[in-house]
């Protein structure tokens, strides 16, 4: 056990991010260490593995202008943590949490570890009620619920990062309580940084945001979600607030975790992405939740984007695995000139189950989005087999179903720059299966 | 016997000690990390650490148990919720908060508990190894208590007793006591196994009719994200009629396990008791830590052979056996082996399969005949069930229900793919249900897979022609195909249907049958189809 700082110059290698030192006096795993380079840059590490007096370290920051002779490495004896306060609010930070927005640093009221520890499966309290995001797709048919993750599967080129910000801007929550969203956001290019900006300045909730840009330190982007949950946790668990994290672009995380692992040499898996990637997402995804007979809560809305539109890739994959459920863009909604674009046949929302209906949203909600999407999807196969056999080879309630498919993705699920609350979705739909002649029984 | 950590990298941790045996359980640090031995070389031992090692240091001690992982089996177990290394997470909920830290050792079972034990020895007589002495009452079940040792009485407890207490006193001063531990990777051997005979009544009305589970038998379910699962493993594990349901929720998540107490909690079995006391619940969530949900599953499968051995009926099910494989390989890479398919090590086969072996009929030495049936959830990445955990669960297993994503994305639930699904206990199965339901199961049974088959065949034809094209014969069978799957297949979980005795099974699929029998006279007379079909829904409400 020792209690104090220890400085060493004695690095061996340095191979990307990843820095050994030796004659190391009992370091510990997870220990923040700090690399001044010999023109006086201070950079951030942590003791990743220790083989008797060899240790290796990651480094958070762009290693380049660190040497073997001169670089001194202090270890502080202590893991990762976080400064904790209410005054994070309304504030910017970048990956390393640094104020981006001109302000002087907070004063921190306490410090957490970053990585965090796993909830009590029997301490959490199952959620239910809803948070309101404005979008009849989500809110009438996916419904998100306090406490709960729920990823957005996107495409290159659709504007998931649109739908996000109008998500920021007009989520609201159905019951009362203070609602925060930390929004992090990973690998941005500086387009859309300004994009967001400018929402952020716009917000009338109150906000935490994290931006680590696509020019910056690759660690950083394992790091900064880790930050904004800790951040969320203390806002949630310890001030009674009601946080939605939301995590743009979950793809940017798994490939810098792709990129530090095989600088660490470590086996690859499936498309080279390390095997234990389902852990570690899960190590972040598995934050959201909420805690029996206390008030606060953490939602999750992670973004990613699926390469080559393949929700089988490992990424959407083992997000979906771990999420409960998701909602998923596609490019043929964008192609009909639909916003939201969203492809509502593979969403799911698992916990909407117990959140919505009487005391919660409305008595006939379940029953309307089963409806809704009963016979969109017999629309959706009829618009197929109308394909080959032409409307007129249909019968003639089948070509009605056909007909009520393309109304619901042009009345329903786009709404352009509408905010549509629940109640107002859930009259639309009533409103189009009249019009069809389907009737909730 | 004592030594200091060497190397640690993430949860492998090398230690000085020598003289270890493999999987012999060691702890690591001041904070007393538990883990086991993996690797033996002359110069190191190498550990795998259960728990989170953020903070461990090189030169902190080690200390070697010589004894392999275990868990405690007594009564108690129960209504119990768990970790993978069976402490009580309730008890870890009072020790450190909502979040799991780093803790102090826990009993598994509350050892200060009072039960009413009856003695059915006395002073004076003598009795061997794995013999009942005595019993206790444990919520629905008596709980016969097993001799772990041999010799003769000179002090037997009576009445109001805890578990801290010997029961027994052999002479020589040997004391017998309620509880055991076990090594959770050796199987019980609790007696004579037998063929499985009797089917296992899961409710599920796609399950009993189509594929029957045998008590005893091994069923798998793999499904892509969002095929319903979790919800299925749920549904049975509160319906099955067996005497003990023990669920593992290995890798899981941690909203879905909290659904699943409250629910269990709330909700009572046909005798007006909560489900949760007869569940014993081991629950590894996904941000646990990955050498604990390795062994989570040989935890559990532990406790469900105790009370198998007792000559009951346990369900065991897994949610999900694909994240302890992921598991096992980030457990195996870790340790730098030579990785076979998809980067899962070469022994992952040989390892699932005496996993599986552990399920089966027992006939225990009082010539009761317990059983252990296992329902195994898998999640094949993106749904491709070529993969190595799929294909190495089918050599075993006696059942594989497959979750389709097509189906579920229909809202077809349970979705299980009727024509790629199978159960080996298909014909025991219906045989029973001829005897003990009605003369026509087997019958109708076949009658059902035909429409369907058929159906199949027709939908291809309907793909080119449209509906209009079909004959009218055709189309009545379309008709009656989307009966049997609407009103027959389907089961909401979430409604009043979520259970069906065999009898009502039997009832709905053949009141469809005949429906559709009846459609075909009435063609076959000269009826139109439309007024045909009309009456039809008409009748079926």
């Amino acid at each position: 056990m020792r209690l104090a700082e220890h400085c060493y110059r004695s690095i061996s290698s340095i191979r990307g991010p990843l820095v050994f030192v030796e004659k190391v006096f009992a370091a510990r795993i997870g220990e923040t260490v700090t690399l001044r380079a010999p023109d006086g840059t201070l950079l951030e590490g942590e003791v990743l593995k220790i083989d008797g007096q060899e240790v290796l370290v990651q480094v958070f920051g762009e290693t380049s202008g660190l040497d073997l002779e001169k670089t001194s490495v202090t270890f502080h004896d202590a893991v990762k943590r976080a400064p904790l306060s209410r005054d994070c609010l309304g504030r910017i930070f970048n990956g390393a949490f640094e104020p981006l927005d001109g302000l002087p640093m907070f004063i921190p009221q306490r410090w957490e570890a970053v990585s965090g520890a796993p909830i009590n499966p029997v301490a959490r309290e199952y959620p239910r009620e809803m948070i309101e995001t404005g979008f009849s797709a989500i809110d009438g048919l996916n419904t998100l619920i306090k406490g709960q993750k729920l990823p957005i599967f996107s495409c290159a080129g659709l504007p998931a990062q649109q739908l996000v910000a109008r998500i920021l801007a007009q989520a609201r929550l159905s019951g009362e309580g203070e609602f925060i969203v930390v929004f992090v956001a990973l690998g941005l290019s500086y387009h859309e940084f300004s994009f967001f900006e400018q929402t952020l300045q716009q917000m009338p909730s109150r906000f935490v945001a994290f931006f680590n840009l696509a020019g910056e330190p690759v660690v950083e982007r394992l790091l900064a979600p880790r930050l904004g949950l800790t951040v969320a946790e203390d806002l949630a668990f310890n001030h009674q607030m009601d946080v939605l994290v939301i995590v743009s672009d979950m793809t940017n995380y798994c490939d810098a975790l792709r990129e530090i692992s095989t600088s660490r040499e470590e086996l690859p898996g499936r498309r080279g992405y390390p095997g234990y990637m389902y852990s570690d997402l899960a190590s972040l995804y598995e934050r959201a939740g909420r805690l029996r007979d206390r008030p606060g809560s953490v939602t999750m809305l992670p973004v990613l984007t699926m390469p080559e539109d393949d929700i089988t890739h490992p990424i959407p994959d083992l997000t979906g695995y771990i999420t409960e459920g998701q909602i998923v863009l596609s490019r043929e909604m964008q192609q009909k000139g639909l916003f939201p674009p969203i492809d509502v046949l593979p969403c799911l929302s698992r916990l909407m189950q117990h959140g919505i209906g009487e005391g919660q949203t409305r008595g006939d909600h379940r029953q309307l989005a089963n409806l809704l999407y009963q016979r969109y999807a017999k629309g959706r196969e009829l618009r197929k087999l109308a394909a080959v056999v032409g409307e007129e080879g249909l019968l003639e309630e089948d070509q009605q179903i056909l007909a009520f498919a393309d109304r619901f993705e042009q009345r329903f699920v786009h709404q352009g720059e509408e905010r549509r609350d629940i109640y107002a979705s859930l009259d639309l739909g009533i409103e189009l299966l009249k019009e069809f002649g389907m009737e909730l029984s | 016997m004592k030594g200091v950590v060497t190397s640690i990298s993430g949860a492998t941790v090398c230690v000085d000690l020598r003289g270890l045996q493999l999987y012999d359980r060691v702890y690591v640090g001041h904070a007393r990390l538990s883990g086991e031995v993996v690797h033996l070389e002359k110069q190191r031992t190498t550990v795998q650490v259960f728990e989170d090692t953020h903070g461990l240091s090189v030169g902190e001690p080690a200390e070697g148990t010589r004894a392999p992982l275990t868990v405690a089996l007594g009564p108690g177990l129960l209504g119990g919720i768990y970790d993978g290394l069976q402490r009580s997470l309730p008890g870890l909920q009072e020790q450190s908060g909502a979040f799991i830290r780093t803790t102090r050792p826990l009993p598994s079972i509350d050892l200060e508990k009072r039960w009413e034990f009856i003695p059915s020895k006395r002073v004076g007589d003598a009795i061997v190894k794995g013999e009942v002495y005595g019993s206790v009452r444990e919520g629905h079940l008596a709980h016969p208590l097993y001799a772990t040792l041999t010799g003769e009485l000179v002090k037997v407890a009576a009445g109001d007793v805890c578990l801290a207490e010997p029961l027994l006193t052999l002479k020589g001063g040997e004391q017998q006591y309620g509880w055991q531990d076990w090594p959770v990777r050796r199987p019980r051997s609790g007696g004579q196994k037998r063929p499985a005979e009797r089917p296992l009544i899961t409710g599920q009305r796609c399950i009993d009719f189509l594929f029957p589970l045998l008590k005893g038998g091994v069923a798998i379910i793999p499904g892509g994200f969002g095929t319903g699962k979790t919800v299925l493993e749920q549904t049975i594990a509160k319906f099955a009629d067996t005497d003990v349901v023990v669920y593992v929720g290995c890798g899981e998540r941690g909203n879905e396990m909290a659904g699943l107490l409250s629910e269990f909690r709330e909700l009572q079995d046909a005798d007006g008791r909560p489900l949760l006391e007869r569940t014993i619940i081991v629950a590894n969530t996904s941000n646990m830590p990955v050498a604990a949900r390795e062994s989570s599953i040989f935890t559990a499968v532990t406790m469900a052979e105790y009370y198998r051995d007792m000559g009951y009926d346990v369900l065991f099910l897994a949610d999900s056996l694909s994240r302890w494989a992921e598991a096992l390989r980030e457990i195996s890479s870790s340790l730098e082996e030579i990785p076979g398919e998809e980067g899962y090590p070469t022994y992952l086969g040989s390892r699932l399969a005496s996993f599986i072996e552990r399920a089966g009929v027992v006939e225990t030495a009082s010539g009761k005949s317990g059983s252990l049936s296992m329902i195994l959830a898998v999640s094949p990445p993106g749904a491709d069930f070529s993969e190595p955990v799929t294909q190495a669960c089918l050599r075993s297993a006696g059942a594989f229900y497959l979750l389709d994503t097509s189906l579920a994305h229909s809202r077809h639930f349970p979705a299980i793919n009727w024509t790629q699904s199978y159960s080996l206990f298909a014909e025991r199965g219906s045989a029973f249900f001829r005897q003990q339901v009605a003369e026509s199961w087997p019958q109708l049974q076949r009658r059902c897979r035909e429409i369907l088959q058929q159906e199949e065949a027709l939908r291809e034809v309907v793909e080119v022609v449209g509906m209009e094209g079909l004959q009218d014969r055709d189309r009545l069978l379309m008709h009656a195909a989307e009966r049997v799957r609407r009103d027959f297949l389907c089961q909401n979980s979430f409604s009043a249907d979520a259970y069906a005795t065999p009898q009502q099974t039997l009832e709905r699929i053949s009141a469809i049958v005949e429906r559709y029998d009846q459609a075909l006279q009435q063609l076959d007379a000269g009826t139109l189809l439309s007024e045909i079909l009309k009456g039809q829904d008409d009748a079926a409400g």
